[in-house]
């Protein structure tokens, strides 16, 4: 305004712009942007009522989700208790480290660090990065449990440094008895990605919480898993708890009462010693499933623990199975052990048991030669001789009489082919062959050789241990006992009869001549004053006889030994089966019969014979499991492929192969079984001549009675 | 303002005359501001609250000085102190290249001067000198706009090779305000206004750094990323919401207390203080910016000539863009940028240029009081 524009001339067009128009403008102008500005100032008002007034519920509870951390307190899981209140599955108190994947920012580096702070076993440690690298990232991964304190405080300090791991102080899964009940109990692990899909519960996802993986675990979750806790606190955005708001006890799942004797089971498992195989005991007055040992084993303290790869390797290398639970899982050909069985189908089907039967070393069928074990026969033959005997010829005879249908009907109302109403996980049912059977099968007629191998347990028939302890206890008591493992369910099947007085009175002293009297099995006899065990043994053939002679060569194609078993014989309590896989014959599995038994009725006696074999055993069976993984770590430790990533994947891969298992002695159903020589009561290996002729040709038809069964 | 004089005769005249109706609720401004740095400093003087008073108490002797600044000795410091102000914004590009990596600020000894925030006011200052100087009949020309112009770009420009967005926006939208209340024709503005929203793809594209494109990005879809950018927003508005009508109380905020709000004390103190007072704080706050840009409007208004109207207008749009910005971002309604609230955030930089806007309002307002207005033909 300084510089006058006065040049301009009054003649210039109105239009000419001069300080007044200019401050007119400006007094315009500056109406219109106070008004702006006004305006933006109610807009703020109007927004700042509708966050604090009408959102005001929302960011309250955003801001409270925010200030709030609810942490769940992970359900302590029930105890699984034997039939004596003694706990098979406990907690223990655990100091405990994990990882959260997708909180970790450099893994690798995290892990080693972890690793050396920790002294965690290499294998260990690529076991870890291996299962972080295939997590998905919030799955928790276990790093360590079972810490010291020193080591857990030590780690807390240090936290800021190590984002995404997890220190917790909680409980962790403790099996007193550990590889003893590892097939029936099971073992926990965390919940997979699909467990996780499938029940979307925080739970599930919480470090350091497990769920049942296998058996009775798996098979109870749902009791066993208990109310989680919760825990609020007031935490900042970096995490850290200012306060403790409120506390909520998590409560304890429910406990599990099996029906399953603790000592009994541990004993069982520990008996069987080198060999690979399973005891069933039942409690034959109540159905209760005493022991359902199955050997070798797993540790299910180590797999709950994660399963290593070095572990998993060393178990799945192993021809012996450990992963399969055998009682429930393994079918075997029962071989002589159905005898008792099939002549309470002759019995039913009118058979005299007095009526005998001349047993020269074999019976031409058709056109071929089935010959009984004892090449010089039995001679004169009736049925209780051929029980206790095991005379194969007296039952080829007597089967041809009656057909296949009777004796397959008896063997399923035995328990045979039967699955039970018991809370396991699966149990294979094994196979009851008949002419309908195999037509549907096989597309073939049933041949009178078909009855014949069957009468002895061969050919088709399989059955899991499991089933032959419920026949052992059907035949023992004649009623239609079923099996059962938790207290909490009704014995069952008490009101049914399946067999008369005498029939079972019968068979009884015929079983109980097996052990006690001139029968295969006298060694089996109970060192205990007045109490007498009755049983039957069992040799199962499982490849043909140009491949094994059953005793020697090759583990895996050596026979099967059976024994079924109840006692005492003439009021039975206790009845059971033992098989060993491969045992090379009955000789393998009544000894371990015995000891069972005395230990349930004398405990000190039955542990005085368990210590004797140990120390030459190199062991208990978890010393040895042990032992067996130092030395296989050491030899193979930084060679092992990985495990599968999914606990699911180890046990569909079991079962598979527990199938093909089962489908071993399809191959020779079709033959001729020669079948094994029993084992003898005096305890000697079976002499040369009374081994199975290389060749099954017409047997020598000497009269001559036995020789090995005079006593 | 003279009626308080009028009406009480028995406050002294020194006193009675300072423009009370502005500086009372500026002080409680400054004051409730403090008590909210008390709480963001955990319920402490320290380190947010002291330091503030002080700053307060410093810088209202630099706004004095300010304010008893003749006129003539404003008319021949403007543009030497708005060359100054460009040397020191280029020393900063300098010292930024030769130290490597950018940086805001220019250190003498204890003090850190970020030129940036001084230039706000120094461009206001040239632009109402420019066109006070400037003869009417030019108005509308393009001498009337090139030289200007020029006194906006080169300040924006280095500013934006700092690069800080946020300050650049703010110094042109002082430049711009005083443009347009220049009286520059209106069709320039709505031109320019348009090839701007038609340019705004292109600048998203390819001018906007990384870390901005995520700030507009996050404005326009705060939802796309709640963990990042967002985060900042999202938690700000939880903090506003939440306080409701009477907020949580004083020193009882859990989202800034436990440290979800991020720069509880600086970006996001508003928000800090709606926790805790709610929505009556937040009114009143509004309600003392009010005042004090309505006063601001009133000293322009008053104003007795081209310079001093414009400088006025200029220095309350200045302040205007602070609090408009800040809370329009903490609210949700504008991308998060480094724009502090006056008066209430803890920091020197944004308290110095608001206090410098302050004085020469109330220099301007000594100046209308000296010499009554002329008349239209003056």
């Amino acid at each position: 305004m300084k510089i006058p524009f006065l040049q301009r001339g009054p003649g210039k067009p109105a239009k000419m712009i001069n300080a007044s128009l200019l401050r007119a403008s400006f007094e315009r102008r500056a109406v219109l942007i106070g008004a702006v500005q006004g305006g933006v100032g109610v807009l703020l008002a109007l927004r700042l009522g509708y966050l604090s007034v009408a959102e005001n519920e929302k960011y309250r509870l955003e801001s409270e989700s925010n200030r709030v951390n609810l942490t769940l307190i992970p359900p302590r899981r029930g105890w699984i208790l034997d039939r004596d209140g003694a706990p098979l599955a406990s907690n223990r108190a655990d100091f405990r480290v994990d990882l959260i994947p997708e909180r970790l920012v450099d893994a690798d580096a995290t892990i080693d660090r972890l690793g050396e702070l920790l002294s965690l076993e290499p294998a260990r440690i690529a076991d870890i990065k291996d299962k972080v690298n295939t997590s998905r990232g919030f799955q928790p991964v276990e790093v360590a449990s079972g810490l010291a304190y020193e080591d857990f405080a030590a780690l807390s300090v240090r936290l800021p440094e190590f984002p995404g791991v997890v220190p917790q102080r909680g409980f962790s899964r403790l099996y007193p008895t550990a590889s003893s009940v590892g097939h029936l109990i099971g073992y926990v692990g965390p919940a997979s990605a699909e467990e996780y899909e499938k029940d979307p519960n925080p739970l599930l996802i919480t470090p350091g919480y497990k769920i049942g993986k296998d058996g009775l675990e798996k098979q109870f979750e749902k009791e066993l898993r208990g109310v989680p806790g919760a825990r609020r606190v007031e935490v900042t955005a970096g995490g850290r708890i200012v306060r403790d708001l409120e506390t909520r006890e998590d409560v304890q799942g429910a406990p599990i009462k099996l029906t399953i004797d603790g000592p009994l089971q541990d004993y069982a498992a520990r008996r069987i010693g080198l060999e690979s195989g399973s005891v069933v005991v039942m409690d034959c007055r109540t159905g209760d499933l005493l022991c359902m040992a199955s050997m070798p084993s797993f540790d299910p303290n180590s797999f709950s623990d994660g399963i290593g790869g070095v572990e998993y390797a060393m178990l799945r290398d192993d021809e012996r199975v450990p992963l399969r639970n055998k009682v429930l899982k393994g079918l075997y050909p029962p071989g002589s052990t159905v005898k008792p069985m099939v002549s309470m189908a002759l019995m039913q089907a009118g058979i005299d048991p007095e009526e005998t039967v001349n047993c020269g070393g074999g019976l031409r069928v058709g056109n071929r030669v089935f010959g009984c074990w004892n090449r010089r026969g039995h001679g004169a033959t009736n049925m209780a001789k051929a029980i206790y005997q095991s005379c194969d010829v007296y039952f080829y005879s007597m089967a041809q009489r009656i057909g296949m249908q009777p004796i397959a009907d008896m063997a399923r109302r035995c328990g045979m082919g039967q699955e039970f109403p018991l809370p396991v996980t699966s149990q294979f049912f094994g196979t009851v062959p008949d002419p309908a059977w195999k037509m549907k099968k096989w597309g073939r007629e049933w041949q009178t050789f078909d009855t014949v191998n069957a009468t002895i347990g061969q050919g088709y028939m399989l059955s899991s241990p499991l089933q032959l302890a419920v026949m052992a206890s059907r035949l023992a008591t004649g009623k239609h006992v079923m099996p059962r493992l938790t207290l909490d369910t009704r014995p069952q099947g008490f009101d049914k009869a399946d067999f008369s007085t005498e029939q079972v009175s019968y068979v009884r002293k015929a079983m109980s001549d097996v052990v006690n009297g001139p029968g295969t099995a006298g060694r089996a006899r109970l060192p205990i004053e007045n109490t007498l065990m009755a049983g039957k043994t069992g040799t199962a053939q499982v490849v043909s006889l140009s491949i094994s002679n059953g005793k020697s060569g090759p583990w895996k194609y050596r026979d099967h030994g059976l024994f079924i078993f109840f006692a005492p014989y003439d009021n039975p309590r206790y009845a059971g089966a033992v098989v060993i896989e491969h045992g090379g014959g009955s000789g393998a599995a009544y000894p371990i019969a015995r000891d069972v038994m005395t230990f349930l009725f004398d405990p000190a006696k039955g542990l005085e014979a368990l210590a004797a074999l140990e120390a030459g055993w190199g062991g208990t069976a978890q010393q040895r499991l042990e032992a067996r993984y130092a030395a296989y770590a050491a030899e193979r430790g930084a060679s092992v492929s990985r495990p599968p990533r999914r606990d699911e994947e180890i046990l569909d891969r079991v079962d598979a192969e527990a199938r093909r298992a089962a489908t071993q002695t399809d191959a020779i159903a079709g033959e001729v079984i020669a079948p094994r020589p029993e084992a003898n009561p005096s305890g000697t290996p079976p002499g040369a001549p009374a081994a199975p002729a290389a060749s099954p040709s017409p047997a020598p038809a000497s009269p001559a009675p036995p020789a090995e069964t005079a006593r | 303002m003279s009626t308080l004089t009028q009406r009480t005769g028995i406050i002294p005249e020194p006193i009675a005359r300072q423009p009370w109706e502005m500086l009372i609720p500026l002080v409680l401004l400054t004051s409730f501001g403090g008590l909210v740095l008390y709480s963001a400093g955990g319920g402490a003087m320290e380190p947010f609250a002291l330091s503030h008073f002080i700053r307060f108490a410093v810088f209202a002797v630099m706004t004095a000085i300010i304010a008893s600044l003749p006129r003539d000795a404003v008319d021949l410091l403007t543009y030497p102190a708005y060359l100054v102000v460009l040397l020191l914004l280029l020393a900063v590009e300098i010292v930024g290249q030769v130290g490597g990596g950018s940086q805001r600020w220019l250190e003498f000894g204890p003090i850190r001067i970020q030129p940036s925030e001084l230039m706000k006011p120094a461009v206001v200052l040239a632009m109402a000198r420019f066109y006070s100087s400037l003869p009417s009949g030019m108005i509308g020309s393009w001498r009337s706009v090139l030289p200007s112009g020029m006194l906006i770009v080169l300040p924006i420009g280095l500013v934006l090779l700092q690069p800080d967005l946020g300050t650049s926006v703010a110094i042109a939208f002082g430049g711009v305000v005083v443009m347009f209340l220049a009286g520059l024709p209106l069709w320039w503005f709505l031109t320019a206004g348009g090839l701007g929203i038609a340019a705004m793809p292109l600048i998203y594209f390819f001018a906007l750094h990384d870390y901005q494109r995520a700030r507009v990005t996050t404005f326009l879809d705060p939802e796309s990323d709640p963990l990042g950018a967002g985060y900042h927003i999202a938690q700000s508005k939880i903090a506003i919401g939440s306080g409701g009508i009477f907020g949580k109380g004083f020193n009882n905020g859990t989202q800034s207390h436990l440290d979800y709000l991020p720069e509880p004390h600086t970006d996001f103190v508003f928000a800090t203080m709606a926790e805790e007072w709610g929505l009556m704080g937040g009114l009143f706050v509004l309600a003392m910016y009010a005042l004090i840009l309505k006063w601001g409007w009133k000293v322009a208004a008053e104003a007795q000539d081209r310079f001093s109207a414009l400088l006025a207008a200029g220095a309350t749009a200045t302040i205007f863009f602070y609090i408009a910005i800040n809370l329009l971002m903490v609210m949700g309604m504008a991308p998060a940028k480094g724009i502090p609230l006056p008066w209430m955030s803890h920091g020197g930089s944004s308290m110095m240029t608001n206090m410098i806007c302050i004085g020469l309002l109330m220099m301007v307002n000594r100046w209308n009081r000296m010499a009554p207005r002329r008349g239209l033909a003056a």
